[in-house]
């Protein structure tokens, strides 16, 4: 199996390459799109601020390349949010893969939301043998709204998205790379995803 | 009745042990009878991850020209090994210093003196990495009832109070601040919980309460009475005077919500 994580020029992608090794894979990082083009699986990864993190994608045409994908693409933290149809961070567009509109949590709780929260009403087999309010890993001052695409909620000023689906592109809010041993059955999970 | 179906779905409060690290082996009389090899931070990290702490924060205390090839490498192993999140922290001065210790697997960094000498690398390092993998650590002790910064360990001080610091650091990009009392770090009388709690009155990013654990009742005392969000020690879980499983259930049958 050929797992390629899009590398675009930021850093700290190493976890997510060491978890994948745990689980028994190898990556590779390319920012060429055949190389993506032809992986069976694809994460896009995200650390950053939004509008720099889609001005790099854009000059390598990452942008364009990303929502033509057939196979499993799997978006983690900003490069969930970025898969969205914009971003209130910078404000920036995004891919428009997932039909919403990613906003700021209010100065009502803590900003960012960081460490450790539950995940419930899971759908799809992203989830396959994970359990309702697992805790997982999470960093972030934006997110998505409750919506249509949402496969799992999570609690924090309001009920919101921390995973989204639409046909083959997936996207957690949480780190899967960072939650321990059920992060990383998650991260599993979506390697033996056919589709 | 059972607690878990009663509590709310929140954020939890975090536990975090904190290693000193000396040339790449941790330091300060650690206590595990059952380790193979008390020096090795890798083995240390596996433990308190599988004992059910929530984040690690290593602490470089070497002095040595190979430092920060030495901590390079430890902080490699430890990203292969563990998956909770894990800081580390320690003469860092620079934007290409945290850049070798992000791609090298380390999910945050923590700066102190040099944030202190140079306030503009907090801004820095906001913008290139996000404010997210930004710690900022301040060190501070009562001098004639005013809450003042030091450097060193504490030897010296600065001219900063620590609220006004606090809060110019957060106006910086700072996503989280590591507060420690040097009045109560190694009295083992507890958190400086009205200090913390001032501190979550006047910032809006997370806080790390730091100095003084004890016993049980201290970390509970810092949730509440401190409102810290998180709460890091050494000594108490080095020498398992304190065991993560029992503090996290005993915080939650005091209503705390935690990752069991």
């Amino acid at each position: 199996m050929k797992i390629v994580i899009i590398n675009y020029g930021a850093g700290n992608i190493q976890s997510i390459m060491f978890a994948i090794e745990r689980l028994g894979f190898k990556a590779v990082l390319s920012n060429n799109p055949e190389e993506i083009q032809a992986a069976d699986k694809v994460i896009f990864p995200g650390v950053g601020e939004a509008s720099y993190v889609m001005k790099k994608l854009k000059e390598s045409g990452l942008d364009t390349l990303i929502p033509t994908l057939k196979q499993p693409v799997f978006g983690i933290c900003l490069g969930m949010q970025l898969m969205c149809n914009k971003t209130e961070e910078g404000n920036t567009e995004g891919l428009g893969i997932f039909d919403v509109d990613v906003i700021k949590f209010s100065n009502k709780v803590k900003v960012p939301q960081m460490g450790w929260n539950q995940i419930y009403d899971l759908k799809t087999d992203l989830f396959k043998g994970v359990s309702e309010n697992e805790f997982m890993y999470l960093v972030h001052s934006f997110y998505a709204p409750n919506c249509a695409e949402a496969i799992a909620t999570t609690n924090y000023e309001v009920e919101y998205a921390s995973a989204l689906r639409k046909n083959n592109f997936y996207g957690t809010q949480f780190h899967p790379e960072k939650s321990g041993d059920v992060g990383e059955k998650i991260l599993g999970n979506f390697l033996q995803l056919n589709n | 009745m059972n607690l878990c179906e009663t509590t709310k779905k929140m954020l939890a409060k975090r536990i975090i042990p904190c290693l000193d690290i000396k040339n790449g082996r941790t330091v300060k009389g650690v206590n595990f009878v059952d380790l193979r090899d008390a020096g090795d931070p890798v083995e240390l990290a596996e433990i308190y991850s599988a004992e059910g702490a929530d984040e690690l924060v290593f602490l470089d205390i070497s002095a040595t020209e190979e430092r920060r090839k030495t901590l390079v490498n430890m902080v490699r192993s430890v990203a292969e090994k563990i998956n909770i999140p894990f800081t580390v922290g320690g003469g860092i001065s620079s934007v290409e210093d945290v850049e070798i210790l992000l791609n090298n697997g380390a999910d945050k960094v923590s700066i102190n003196s040099s944030a202190v000498k140079n306030p503009q690398l907090i801004n820095d390092l906001a913008q290139k990495f996000g404010s997210q993998c930004v710690v900022v650590a301040i060190d501070a002790k009562q001098i004639d009832g005013q809450w003042i910064v030091h450097l060193v360990g504490g030897k010296v001080p600065t001219e900063l109070n620590l609220f006004d610091w606090a809060v110019e650091v957060a106006e910086r990009g700072a996503g989280e601040i590591l507060f420690t009392s040097m009045d109560n770090d190694g009295t083992k009388n507890g958190f400086a919980n009205e200090a913390l709690a001032k501190l979550s009155t006047l910032i809006n990013i997370p806080i790390i309460a730091s100095g003084g654990a004890g016993n049980i009742q201290h970390f509970v005392d810092s949730f509440k009475e401190g409102k810290a969000d998180a709460a890091l020690a050494a000594s108490v879980f080095h020498f398992k005077e304190i065991e993560i499983k029992a503090l996290k259930q005993e915080l939650r049958n005091n209503y705390i919500e935690v990752r069991i």
